[in-house]
């Protein structure tokens, strides 16, 4: 069925599809109505699963946390304060290594106060040992959300993840979406079936204390899950296309960068907007590509090592900003691709933060910027984007 | 002796209870109770942290595997029945 | 490609308003996208909300600051709010409006549409006196205004979207339909 749902709808319906058992969650804007739906899904039976009102963020990770110990395959949704709430236990998931899953809307944090999109609330949660998957659009949203407990229940990989929508761009933006069917759905993904978990008469002990002589072994397993959940990606969005027909481009989505000369690389709703101005650029015969972030973590290393072998310049634009560094995409991408015997001239945009939009003319502008330093090969400083008493206009 | 990481599980599980710690190694002092003046009033084995106190017929029995010597029973007592001694001694 | 851009405040369906168009354009075959801009997130606060519709997929996620068209779901708005800001030359304007009454100060640059949505949807039950929700009847209109929207897929959105009283909001969209007019500035 194709109908027209906002990106929160998507992800509800992405979560029902997934047939959660338990969903704990607490209210915050703009992430409402993911919960308000799918508490609607559990009243009518739609959805059999057990739904948890809880005090706050912590509670509700708390409460996936050991819904998910006890063998349920659990779901929230959380925004900015609601995450930056969460963090001690969202280290406590992927330390437990329990698959929950979980949408964050991704929204900025305050002070200002503020309700709309950057990534700052998920960036900070970038070293917690969660997937971190940014989307696009809309069915990417509802198709990450089926895909992420594929990859996360797997024996190899153990570990939680979180799907991305930007605050309004995508959570309140209503579009085409395609819910695919129950029944395909199922023969995708089987129900969750860990190895241990808490059962009634069988008492074992979790998240026991571990001593100097062996907790790096632990946290050497936690990495060797991630490096898996990287292949285990790409496999499984290979399956989910077999099956749906669909596919969005593994970790890091490639756009028009074959013979491209400069990259944009991004995350999130501002790579939908880029595209269309990467065709128009094309149009005029100017080779500019787009290399879409959709994980986080695990990062394509990989991806940014072949492409910045290929090309003479990146732009990376970050919706977040790492205070008395860079953004955290551009440390990323800079540490992969100067590994490499090429090494492109890449520079920092901070742009979007607290919802400023990201206008066509703002991306086209970034283009032009980024020719000019590669052809100077200047080693360029991070560059803040529209911000009003700077020199540069971009509007 | 330390475990390679391909030996332990994803994340450390204890399939035994905690019962296998026998915690009264660690006891300098034990409680010695004075059948005499004991009401059988329970506060001992309410306040007992580590559930180290039973009940046999009303009445108040260390459990000398897992007792630490900790002496809270001995303080609580109203009846001051209980006296803390040296393990040396006892 | 086709924008638009409605004027209304908090409590009116201002939102809703917007899906009703996009559904209503997916339903005749139309790739669409529709989002809101909330200011301070209150009953009669301005709000704003954008549609967009194209033949194929849609993909710019920027506001719109050119649109073809401009819906105001409350004439109160045309004082203090500049709802006609960045309307392309040519573009076309429905206003909720007490008929009777001319429109005056207004660049005869644009084609202006008027319709007492507030009664309409008084008529129809629909709403309060001091809340009237004019959403579905200002879509009525807007079928009227917008050649390339059928009042068959408003009213046939509106059947979907509206969480109460589906009929009379689809009776207050055909009635609606039958009572916008162009009106001279």
């Amino acid at each position: 069925m194709r109908t027209v749902m906002t990106g929160n709808y998507a992800s509800a319906y992405g979560a029902k599809l997934a047939k959660v058992e338990v969903i704990a969650a607490y209210p915050i804007t703009p992430q409402t109505s993911i919960v308000e739906k799918l508490a609607e899904f559990v009243s009518t039976g739609e959805l059999r699963a057990k739904f948890i009102p809880v005090e706050s963020e912590h509670s509700a990770m708390a409460a996936c946390i050991a819904a998910e110990t006890a063998g349920a395959r659990t779901y929230t949704a959380t925004s900015s304060h609601g995450l930056t709430l969460m963090h001690e236990v969202l280290m406590w998931a992927s330390g437990a290594r329990l698959p929950i899953v979980m949408t964050n809307v991704s929204r900025a944090m305050a002070p200002p106060w503020s309700v709309w999109v950057d990534h700052m609330d998920s960036i900070a949660q970038r070293d917690t040992g969660w997937l971190q998957f940014f989307c696009e659009s809309n069915q990417e949203i509802l198709d990450t959300i089926i895909m992420a407990y594929k990859v996360c229940e797997s024996s190899g990989v153990m570990l939680p993840a979180m799907v991305i929508e930007d605050a309004f761009i995508l959570s309140h933006t209503s579009e085409p979406v395609s819910v695919p069917d129950q029944e395909l759905v199922n023969s995708f993904l089987p129900a969750y079936a860990p190895e241990y978990k808490i059962e009634v008469g069988k008492p074992m002990g979790f998240g026991s204390l571990v001593k100097p002589d062996q907790y790096m072994e632990f946290r050497y397993k936690a990495m060797l899950g991630m490096k898996e959940a990287r292949d285990r990606f790409l496999s499984v969005e290979q399956e989910f296309k077999h099956i749906f027909g669909r596919e969005y481009g593994g970790l890091l989505e490639h756009y028009r960068c074959d013979d491209a000369e400069v990259v944009l690389a991004c995350a999130g709703s501002v790579a939908s907007t880029a595209k269309d101005v990467v065709d128009s650029l094309r149009a005029r015969g100017i080779r500019v590509g787009l290399a879409r972030i959709r994980a986080f973590r695990p990062f394509p290393h990989q991806e940014f090592r072949a492409l910045g072998a290929k090309v003479d310049g990146i732009a990376v634009l970050d919706r977040s900003y790492t205070f008395g560094a860079a953004g955290a995409m551009f440390t990323e991408v800079k540490a992969s691709a100067y590994s490499g015997q090429n090494r492109p001239i890449i520079k920092n945009y901070i742009a979007g933060l607290g919802g400023r939009d990201i206008t066509p003319k703002i991306i086209e502008k970034v283009f032009e910027d980024i020719q000019l330093v590669t052809k100077r090969r200047e080693e360029p400083d991070v560059e803040w984007v529209d911000v009003a008493g700077l020199p540069r206009r971009w509007r | 002796m330390t475990k390679s990481y391909e030996e332990l599980p994803l994340t450390p599980i204890s399939t035994e209870p905690s019962t296998i710690n026998l915690t009264g190694l660690w006891r300098v002092i034990r409680p010695v109770v004075d059948k005499e003046k004991c009401k059988k009033c329970k506060i001992c084995w309410k306040f007992c942290p580590d559930a180290a106190i039973k009940l046999v017929d009303g009445e108040p029995v260390i459990d000398l595997r897992y007792c630490k010597g900790c002496g809270i029973c001995a303080f609580e007592c109203p009846q001051k029945c209980i006296i803390m001694v040296r393990e040396d001694e006892a | 490609m086709i924008e638009v851009r409605f004027h209304g405040r908090g409590g009116q369906g201002v939102v809703i308003a917007s899906e009703v168009l996009a559904l209503a354009a997916f339903k005749m075959g139309f790739e669409v996208s529709s989002f809101p801009f909330f200011g301070v997130e209150r009953r009669g606060a301005p709000v704003t909300a954008f549609a967009r519709i194209d033949k194929k997929p849609i993909r710019n996620r920027s506001s719109i600051y050119e649109p073809d068209y401009v819906v105001v779901l409350d004439s109160g708005l045309l004082k203090g709010v500049d709802v006609l800001e960045g309307l392309k030359p040519g573009g076309k304007v429905l206003i909720n409006y007490p008929q009777a009454k001319k429109l005056e100060g207004l660049p005869d640059k644009y084609s202006y549409f008027v319709l007492d949505a507030t009664s309409v949807a008084a008529a129809h039950g629909i709403g309060s006196r001091s809340t009237p929700i004019v959403n579905t009847a200002i879509m009525g209109g807007f079928a009227k205004m917008c050649d390339l929207i059928s009042l068959d897929a408003i009213m046939a959105s509106i059947r979907e979207l509206a969480p109460v009283k589906e009929e009379a909001n689809v009776a207050a969209a055909k009635e609606a339909y039958e009572r916008t007019v162009e009106a001279k500035v």
